[in-house]
C-alpha cells in the first residue's frame, strides 16, 4: 500500500484528479460503506472489490490501480450506480481508469476485455457496424485461444445466425470522421 | 408519431431471431417498424470503456440520422443499444459542456428532438395493453414465464426513466395481456455477465447458473428476455453450466417478443423458435399447433 508521502505526492493528486475529470464523479465522496461491493455480481471474482478501487484512486495508488485486473472485470451492470448513498457512478470510475490504463500503456498485454474492446472498436471503424463471427475469431486467436467455444459456431452457423461477411453501414464514412475528431479533440487536450 | 426501428449488430446476426419476432408482432399490431436507414454501430461497452466522448458521439450519430430523417422517435429492441441512445440523449441533455464537444465532433447541433423508446415501452405506452389482449388469438393460458430484465433496460435508474429499477413489471404485464402467468422470482435484475461471456466465460457460467436456478425454482417453463446478449448468456451457455457446475436445466431462454407473437398467432418459424440452442418448442408445443 501506498505510504503517507505517497498519498500527498504530486503524482498521486494528480492522479485521481485525472480519473475525477474523466469519469465526472467525486472519488473523495467515497465513504467506504462498501454497498457497491455487496451488490456487485463479480466482485468475488476480483482480487481488488470495487470499495478498494475506489479508495485506491483516492490515495492515488496509480500504479498498483492502473495494473489491477479488476478495472476489465466490471461488467458495467450498474447496480452499484442504484444503491450508492454518495450518488457515484463508479462505472464511470471503471471507464476512467480503463481508458487511462489504455492511453498509458497499462493494457497492452491484457488478453480479456481490454483486447476485446480495442477489436470491436476496429470492426466499427472498418464497417461502421460490428461482425459478430470474424470478432470472435479475430478475439480468439489473439488471445491464443483459438479452439475457445469451437463447437458453438457451427451450430450457429446452421442456425443461420453468423454471416461469413460483414455489413458495411452507408455511413461509414461519417463514423471513421466521429473516430478522427474525438482523437484529434482529446489529443489536443492530453 | 413517425418511428424509426434501431436493430443494432447483434439483431442483425446472432439475435436475429429477436429481431424476426418484434417485425412478426408489429406487423400483426399494424405498427411501423421500418429500419432506420444508414444506422451505424450505438458503440456498445467498448466505446465507454475507451472514451465518453466517443460512446456518446457515436450513439449520436444514430439520434442524428433519425432526425434527418424526420423521425420523433427510435425504436430499439436491444437492451444494449437502448442504454447507450437513451444515455447518450440523456447526457448531452444534461451536459452543456459534453454536448458542445458532441456537436464539435459531428458537425451538427446535438439531435435532441428524437426520443428513444424500447420495444417494451412502444407495446405498453404506445399501442397499449387493453389493445394488446383484444388482438391475442392463443392465449398462453397455463405458461410460466420469468420475465428478465437484465441490467441495461432499467439502470442507472435517473438515466433509464425505465420502470421500477428494482422490480420492473413491465415484461410481466405484456406477457400477462397475453395470457402467460409470469413468476415472481429474485432474478429480475440480476447481471448475466454480459460481454465477459468472450474474455471470462466462468464468470458468465457461475452467474447463469445461479439465474437458472432461481427461475426453475420460482416454477418457470421458460425464460423471457429483451437483450440478445442475455439471451445468448442464458441459452447457448447452458451445455458450459452443465460442464461447470453439473448442474442441468434445459430452460429454453426466449424473446418476449417471440411470446407476444405466439400468442399473436405467428408460427414457430416465423418467430424464429428453431434458432435458439435450447429448444422451446417441446415446451411450446401447446401454443404451437
Amino acid at each position: 500500500m501506498p505510504t503517507a508521502s505517497d498519498i500527498a505526492s504530486e503524482a498521486a493528486l494528480a492522479f485521481r484528479a485525472r480519473i475525477e475529470h474523466l469519469s465526472g464523479q467525486t472519488v473523495s465522496s467515497c465513504y467506504q460503506c462498501g454497498k457497491c461491493t455487496a451488490g456487485c455480481p463479480v466482485a468475488s471474482e476480483m482480487d481488488t472489490d470495487p470499495a478498494r478501487v475506489m479508495r485506491l484512486v483516492q490515495l492515488g495508488a496509480r500504479e498498483r490501480v492502473l495494473r489491477d485486473e479488476a478495472i476489465w472485470l466490471c461488467a458495467s451492470c450498474e447496480t452499484c450506480v442504484s444503491r450508492c448513498p454518495q450518488a457515484c457512478r463508479l462505472p464511470r470510475v471503471m471507464d476512467a481508469l480503463r481508458a487511462v490504463a489504455e492511453q498509458d500503456g497499462y493494457a497492452r498485454d491484457n488478453r480479456g476485455a481490454a483486447l476485446l474492446n480495442r477489436l470491436f472498436l476496429a470492426q466499427i471503424r472498418a464497417f461502421g457496424r460490428v461482425h459478430e463471427m470474424s470478432l470472435v475469431a479475430g478475439f480468439n486467436l489473439a488471445s491464443r485461444r483459438p479452439l475457445r467455444d469451437v463447437t458453438k459456431g457451427p451450430s450457429m452457423m446452421r442456425k443461420g445466425k453468423l454471416h461469413l461477411l460483414p455489413q458495411r453501414s452507408a455511413n461509414l464514412p461519417a463514423v471513421r470522421r466521429i473516430f478522427e475528431r474525438v482523437q484529434e479533440l482529446e489529443g489536443s487536450e492530453t | 408519431m413517425s418511428v424509426a426501428f434501431y436493430p443494432g449488430c447483434s439483431l442483425h446476426g446472432t439475435g436475429n431471431d429477436y429481431a424476426q419476432s418484434a417485425h412478426a408482432v408489429c406487423q400483426r399490431l399494424g405498427l411501423d417498424l421500418t429500419e432506420l436507414e444508414g444506422w451505424t454501430c450505438c458503440g456498445s461497452t467498448p466505446a465507454h470503456n475507451t472514451s465518453a466522448l466517443l460512446s456518446v458521439a457515436l450513439s449520436a450519430q444514430n439520434l442524428r440520422l433519425a432526425s434527418d430523417q424526420q423521425r420523433d422517435s427510435l425504436v430499439v429492441a436491444c437492451a444494449a443499444c437502448f442504454n447507450r441512445l437513451r444515455s447518450a440523449r440523456h447526457e448531452m441533455a444534461h451536459d452543456e459542456v459534453l454536448r458542445g464537444r458532441v456537436e464539435h465532433v459531428l458537425e451538427a447541433p446535438a439531435p435532441l428532438d428524437v426520443r428513444v423508446d424500447h420495444l417494451l415501452e412502444l407495446l405498453l405506452d404506445t399501442y397499449g395493453l387493453d389493445a394488446l389482449a383484444a388482438r391475442v388469438r392463443r392465449p398462453l393460458t397455463g405458461l410460466k414465464v420469468a420475465c428478465y430484465y437484465g441490467c441495461l433496460l432499467v439502470r442507472p435508474p435517473e438515466v433509464m426513466a425505465f420502470d421500477d429499477a428494482e422490480h420492473p413489471t413491465s415484461m410481466d404485464r405484456v406477457l400477462a395481456a397475453c395470457g402467460a402467468e409470469t413468476v415472481d422470482w429474485p432474478g429480475k435484475t440480476e447481471c448475466c455477465g454480459a460481454n465477459l461471456s468472450l474474455s471470462r466465460s466462468d464468470i458468465v457460467v457461475s452467474l447463469v447458473d445461479r439465474l437458472l436456478d432461481q427461475a426453475k425454482r420460482a416454477g418457470a417453463d421458460v425464460v423471457a428476455v429483451a437483450c440478445p446478449l442475455c439471451q445468448a448468456n442464458l441459452d447457448v451457455r447452458q451445455t458450459d453450466v452443465t460442464a461447470q457446475t453439473g448442474h442441468r436445466y434445459d430452460l429454453p431462454a426466449v424473446y418476449f417478443t417471440q411470446l407476444v407473437g405466439l400468442a399473436l398467432g405467428a408460427g414457430a418459424d416465423e418467430l424464429g423458435l428453431d434458432k435458439s440452442f435450447v429448444d422451446s418448442r417441446p415446451t411450446l408445443a401447446g401454443w404451437l399447433s
